[in-house]
């Protein structure tokens, strides 16, 4: 979706502002929503796609407007609404008020903390041969899916070039919307920095996205 | 907030969903345990040991994972070498991928519009913002990471630190400098 969370050449912003010795959480209830997102991520109530997802779905002043971990509190609540884990009712009672549901991959106890400290593996079997090789000319389509997407606007309809083949991956655009991980190969496009910004862009600028070949086309 | 996460803690235990105490586990690991102390290693080691550079940066993930942190690596860490010619940057404009195995959490700017919005148009004036000047001529080579891919940046070993062990060398090696908005420090910035 065409969304501002897509923040990648927009202007306005203002300056980068980096905190020296910033703490790893600014208030204790940051930690919490981090902790929580973790824990029912790894229950299979939803994948990482979908949580990337219920963020982007925030209304763009409630995204622009929010901090990082009110973000991910209003996509963790909204999540929890949608799949029926926990009622508005229950919400405004700040306690729950039915038992519990069954969870794909059962309730987060300690014993479950070890297995999230490895990173899940996002590679699977491929489909098909992989259509590009290194050095290849790719063109991103100028797509505009309503549902999740990987490929940020600012490449869309631009030329560039193959620079890595990362394997094949869950494809995030179809795991989203709960289509199943229809495994893509995974590219590494890079294109110049005029390409994308035009003539008056820094010549010694070059970008790289990591690229599904669905949104790739030979150019 | 602090009610509103509370409550919203409250009900996922009643109802079983969580284990306060798993969150607790959670969050000590990492307050305490991951972070770009654990990066900062990877890169002294492979400013020491050229076989170990060489592997790094042919499989990040392989590499790193024989180095035993305690948050293991999953299988796409990529990592990308600064030279005199090329300055990597790391960015995600989409939302805040990171390499959390040897960063820890990401900082508020990398997760922030500004730093999203910036990198990829205008990545010298970002590294201004945090003090850093390159010639015109290196390239600025901008990682967007779009994908499950994690990328960290080897910076380039500062001058005047031959026969530095990999612990002094480690202090050197900033978490800027393995996002690629700064370099790594000099032997006459840390104190002794």
């Amino acid at each position: 979706m065409n969304g501002v969370h897509d923040m990648g050449g927009m202007d306005g912003f203002g300056k980068v502002e980096p905190e020296s010795n910033e703490p790893v959480f600014h208030a204790p209830w940051e930690a919490r929503v981090m902790a929580m997102n973790r824990a029912m991520g790894a229950t299979g109530a939803w994948n990482i796609d979908m949580s990337r997802f219920s963020r982007e779905m925030l209304p763009p002043d409630v995204y622009l407007g929010s901090s990082y971990y009110r973000k991910w509190y209003l996509g963790l609540e909204q999540m929890l609404l949608e799949r029926g884990l926990v009622d508005a009712d229950e919400v405004a009672a700040g306690r729950a008020l039915r038992p519990g549901k069954p969870l794909k991959r059962g309730n987060f106890g300690v014993a479950d903390v070890g297995r999230i400290m490895t990173r899940g593996s996002f590679t699977r079997p491929a489909q098909a041969p992989a259509r590009f090789k290194p050095g290849d000319r790719v063109r991103a389509k100028n797509i505009h899916p309503a549902g999740h997407t990987r490929l940020p606007r600012y490449v869309r309809g631009h030329v560039g070039v193959i620079e890595r083949v990362q394997g094949s991956h869950v494809f995030p655009d179809s795991a989203a919307s709960g289509q199943g991980e229809n495994p893509q190969w995974l590219y590494t496009v890079r294109f110049e920095g005029r390409e994308l910004w035009g003539a008056d862009a820094d010549p010694s600028v070059k970008i790289s996205v990591e690229a599904f070949e669905p949104y790739l086309d030979p150019a | 907030m602090q009610l509103r996460v509370r409550a919203l803690e409250t009900i996922l235990t009643e109802k079983g969903y969580v284990d306060p105490k798993a969150l607790d586990l959670i969050i000590e690991a990492y307050e305490t345990k991951i972070g770009p102390h654990n990066g900062a290693r990877v890169v002294a080691k492979a400013w020491s040991d050229p076989d170990f550079k060489r592997r790094l940066l042919e499989d990040g993930s392989a590499a790193v994972a024989t180095l035993g942190h305690v948050s293991r690596v999953g299988d796409h860490l990529v990592a990308v070498e600064n030279t005199p010619q090329v300055h990597n940057m790391v960015v995600c404009t989409l939302c805040s991928c990171y390499p959390w195995e040897v960063l820890g959490l990401p900082p508020v700017w990398y997760k922030a519009a500004p730093y999203r919005s910036r990198a990829v148009k205008d990545p010298r004036g970002v590294l201004a913002d945090f003090g850093v000047t390159l010639p015109k001529e290196t390239e600025i080579r901008v990682w967007d990471s779009t994908a499950e891919t994690r990328f960290v940046v080897l910076p380039m070993r500062p001058a005047g630190t031959d026969g530095w062990s990999e612990e002094r060398l480690a202090g050197l090696v900033t978490r800027d400098s393995m996002i690629g908005t700064g370099l790594a420090k000099k032997p006459e910035e840390v104190t002794r």
